[in-house]
């Protein structure tokens, strides 16, 4: 069951929802990927990459490949080390945070699997593949570093000019004396979660092409990115290309959910050879090969501890956090456990919190942002611990956290973490969920099953979530030693017939910013929908932006936007007043057409104040005969959106396997532009949440190979393996211009505690007190009967 | 190298092929029909997916040689395909019900789709999840390709170019 978005007759406002405009191009395939750039002579890259986890390279031979049909040239690691010495790192969270050098193709020592080691380039993919196998490469192989707690040991070291495999160490006590609150606490409970690696996987993989001018030095770059603006910038950073002589286009650009928020050794190395060779360069990568080189997520180990009062009333937590960071620090791979410090102690009250984080070095690729970024892996443990503290204090769960969260009349509150909550309401959201859900019946026929010990039993799993997004206010994140801004720029172009182009610096993958875009303009000026079309993901065209990612778009972008537009249209008021002879103030402004209070015949619709801005034969002293609108958006807070997750599921005790009964999402977002749109990224986020739940992970062996190295062992779940969703939305307004607040995350970060959570409540009574993610069959099983072992003794 | 001759969106092409060429590097590469996309290497993301005399076929799993002599519809051809509006039902219903985002998956998901439902014109809910089994969406969580295609079913079955959403019980 659905709740169907409601399309009134008036589509293209604010508030309603419009038929996307991205999808005529999508659904009748006349769509540009970067794999479907062409240009005359274009060769085609290969990567030779690493067979082995670590290993010493003692000698590369590419005198065979050289020779082989079709081959133009190879490259080793070595040969383009001058040209681009490391792939950047834009997150120093400490000050003596050890950052290892990472060119774009190893030089000396392979430290994962599928590290590039050498690229051929060829007159079309097969020749260049072909060639790849021919590169003889000699490998001294050196151990494995997997487990995250052997890695701290040091007995073997990855990057031996730092001397450790522990890159940084961060700290943050906030709030009362953590371990005083702790010695007086009637009840502590501890608990370690494993937050297991994932696999991003959006369904286009990366792919390059990057066209050449080397006589006058220019680049352009085709990437399937979803940073074109940074991306420009860290090319210029890392390869000494001036900026304004690289172009980055995003073209159609198939998801990203975080993986395709970096900066790639492939994509430098298009760039290098293309400027080597001088002829354009393509590069598609495989299925395989992305598993193993597009940044992973997650991967954690959590110790979490809680401290109550017997009643139940929150007093202090501890987090602990070991965080793989794999084989190098990428663009943002050690703040991904530091967003998520602020997220630990969620909608809570409670006096006292200290985070600790370690991040270590292990010979696994290294991991980053996927959809969340720290946020998921905070709110699973906050939430699956406040179920485990609801069974010590022998509580509903669900009282639990209604006694200790944050009352709407709360608001705007300062969370122990140092975070202010502009507004939230998580009373409505949970009475929403609790209606759609109909517990009551629920938690009856669980005691039903449990009664006559039926095979299969039910679990009922709560999360009452909230997350941070929209990056973000840049004095924060300067405070957190972040290395760039989170503002987002717009402009709004009138063109002479009154059209208009809108410039925006996000850079969508899926999200549906041309429509909702679109929408905003429409509303505020009173022009067709149809009128206005969304120029992004080219820095050509949008020369000022901070992209897509943190659910920041709408929050921060879309706020831009609606600042661009006002701009726009006080400049039309201006000019209407001086066409009409009116005073500017007396100027009204309904549908899209400027009249004067009092006589509203005398009146110019846009498009002649568009025109008569073109023309330029008349319009205000001191004013310039232009319409533009330009605004550069810098937030004071993030957004906080929030919501109460009920997941109930049917776990097999015979077999393990768990099968979601019933699951309603009810989200706060704030206002909304478009709810159809709005409801499918919801639906979005639940599935890669209850993916990380149920079914994925990335497994490596001992020998440090990804043993899930292809979707045939790789489990994303296909259309059998989720439920339909009930969803429905409370709406609290944010604190900025339109109210919003993000949604690409949201359905993420509440759906895999909520998940869990009912796993284990569907088998407590067995003696389970947690599942290890993914809760496989076999995992459930195993719980199930150690359980039971644990019960006989 | 073999010389093949397929008729692909109702145009006939004879080309001179490696006989390792898959179909979909053939179609892409060779014809520049770059409508059909590639997730992975493993038939298992289900993107490439097109029809071969009438029936669906993952355009990774199969050579372009085994395609010659016979009739290849891909997401280009497929509106050409339906009288009397611009949009094949599918496309018209997966723009309505908002069944895609990104998009990548979207042509593979509406040519399985076709087969799916020439198959079973008026499949459950339930029916279209295992049809589609064998093709993979990242971003919608498929709720809404389920609706869209119940939808086009409808549509389908009435001949009618326009899909009815309210004709599809919730």
């Amino acid at each position: 069951m659905t709740i169907a978005p409601d399309r009134p007759t008036d589509v293209g406002g604010i508030g309603t929802s419009p038929l996307r405009k991205e999808d005529a191009h999508l659904i009748t395939g006349q769509t540009s990927w970067t794999d479907n750039i062409q240009a005359a002579g274009m060769l085609t890259m290969a990567f030779v990459r690493s067979p082995m986890a670590h290993a010493r390279i003692t000698s590369i031979d590419t005198s065979e490949a050289e020779s082989s049909p079709g081959v133009v040239a190879v490259f080793t690691g070595a040969e383009l080390l001058d040209e681009c010495p490391s792939l950047p790192c834009a997150w120093p969270v400490t000050e003596d945070m050890k950052l290892p050098a990472h060119p774009p193709m190893a030089v000396g020592t392979v430290r994962h699997a599928g590290e590039p080691v050498a690229v051929v380039v060829a007159r079309d993919r097969y020749a260049a593949v072909d060639a790849a196998e021919k590169v003889v490469v000699d490998y001294d192989p050196l151990p494995a570093v997997i487990d995250l707690e052997d890695a701290l040991r040091d007995d073997v070291v990855l990057h031996e000019d730092l001397g450790t495999n522990k890159s940084y160490f961060f700290s943050m006590p906030t709030g009362a004396d953590v371990d005083e609150t702790f010695a007086k606490a009637d009840v502590v409970v501890k608990r370690r979660f494993l937050q297991q690696r994932l696999l991003p996987t959006p369904l286009e993989p990366r792919a390059t092409a990057c066209l050449a001018s080397p006589a006058s030095g220019d680049f352009t770059l085709y990437s399937s990115t979803q940073v074109p603006h940074i991306l420009r910038l860290m090319l210029a950073a890392t390869t000494g290309i001036p900026e304004q002589k690289i172009r980055v286009i995003a073209p159609d650009v198939g998801g990203g959910f975080g993986s395709k928020l970096q900066v790639y050794g492939e994509e430098v190395v298009s760039v290098l050879v293309a400027r080597r060779l001088g002829k354009p360069v393509k590069w598609t990568e495989t299925r395989s090969e992305s598993f193993l080189t597009m940044h992973h997520g997650r991967g954690q180990i959590q110790d979490i501890e809680i401290a109550a009062t017997r009643e139940g009333r929150l007093l202090g937590l501890k987090v602990d956090l070991i965080a793989d960071m794999g084989a190098y620090l990428m663009l943002v791979t050690p703040g991904i456990p530091v967003l998520g410090a602020f997220m630990f102690p969620a909608i809570y009250k409670m006096d006292a919190y200290r985070f600790n984080c370690t991040g270590v070095f292990t010979t696994k690729t290294p991991t980053d942002a996927y959809r969340g970024a720290g946020r998921p892996e905070a709110t699973f443990a906050i939430e699956r611990i406040m179920d485990e503290l609801a069974v010590e204090l022998d509580m509903d769960p669900l009282e639990l956290r209604r006694m200790n969260w944050i009352r709407h009349e709360e608001f705007p509150y300062e969370t122990v973490a140092g975070l202010t909550y502009d507004s939230g309401n998580y009373e409505a959201a949970t009475e929403r969920a609790l209606e759609l859900f109909d517990m009551e019946a629920l938690r009856r026929e669980q005691e039903e099953r449990r009664a006559r010990q039926d095979p299969v039993q039910l679990g009922i799993g709560i999360s009452t979530f909230t997350e941070m997004c929209g990056l973000a206010p840049s004095r924060v994140l300067g405070n957190l030693s972040f290395g760039s801004g989170g503002w987002e720029a717009a402009t709004v172009r009138v063109l002479a017939t009154g059209k208009v182009q809108v410039v925006t610096g996000t850079s969508p993958h899926g999200q549906g910013h041309e429509t909702c875009w679109s929408q905003i303009v429409s509303s505020r000026l009173g022009i067709p929908f149809e009128d206005i079309e969304v120029l992004h993901g080219d820095t050509a065209v949008s020369p000022m932006g901070l992209d897509t990612y943190g659910s920041r778009s709408l929050a921060v972008g879309g706020i831009a936007l609606e600042r661009a537009t006002q701009k726009v249209l006080e400049k039309a008021k201006r000019l209407a007043a001086h066409l009409l002879e009116a005073a500017e103030e007396d100027i009204q402004v309904e549908g899209g057409t400027f009249s004067v209070a009092g006589s509203p015949s005398a009146s110019k619709t846009f498009q002649e104040l568009a025109m008569a801005a073109f023309v330029a034969h008349d319009y205000p002293e001191g004013m310039e005969p232009d319409l533009t609108g330009h605004a550069v958006y810098d937030p004071e807070n993030f957004s906080y959106p929030h919501g109460t997750h009920l997941c109930a599921v049917e776990v097999d005790t015979e077999t393990g396997r768990t099968t979601i009964r019933r699951y309603v999402a009810v989200d706060d977002v704030g206002s909304v532009i478009n709810p159809q749109i709005v409801e499918g990224q919801v639906h979005g986020g639940l599935a890669q949440g209850i993916a990380q739940a149920l079914y994925e992970g990335a497994v490596y062996d001992e020998d440090g190979n990804l043993v899930t190295g292809t979707l045939v062992d790789y489990l994303v779940p296909g259309p059998p393996d989720l439920p339909e969703f009930t969803t429905d939305r409370t709406e609290t307004p944010a604190h900025n211009d339109l109210g919003v607040k993000g949604v690409g995350e949201a359905g993420t970060i509440a759906s895999t505690p909520a998940v869990v959570n009912a796993v284990v409540d569907a088998v407590r009574h067995l003696g389970v007190q947690d599942v290890e993610m993914p809760c496989t069959p076999e995992r459930v099983w195993r719980a199930i009967q150690a359980g039971r072992e644990e019960a006989r003794r | 190298m073999a010389r093949i001759t397929m008729t692909v969106d109702a145009t006939e092409y004879t080309d001179e092929v490696e006989p390792r060429t898959l179909l979909v590097h053939h179609l892409r590469d060779a014809l520049g029909l770059t409508g059909t996309n590639v997730g992975c290497d493993t038939s298992s993301c289900g993107a490439c997916t097109v029809l071969v005399d009438g029936l669906s076929v993952k355009s990774c799993t199969m050579l372009a040689v085994q395609a010659d002599g016979r009739e290849v519809l891909t997401i280009q051809g497929l509106a050409d395909t339906w009288d009397g509006d611009a949009l094949h039902p599918l496309q018209q219903a997966f723009h309505e019900a908002h069944a895609l985002q990104c998009g990548y998956c979207t042509p593979g998901m509406i040519m399985a789709s076709l087969d799916l439902l020439r198959d079973n014109p008026d499949p459950s809910a339930e029916e279209v999840r295992h049809g589609l089994e064998g093709n993979l969406c990242r971003c919608t969580g498929y709720q809404n390709i389920v609706t869209a295609v119940r939808s086009a079913g409808v549509a389908i079955r009435q001949g009618s170019p326009t899909p009815a959403t309210e004709g599809v019980p919730a």
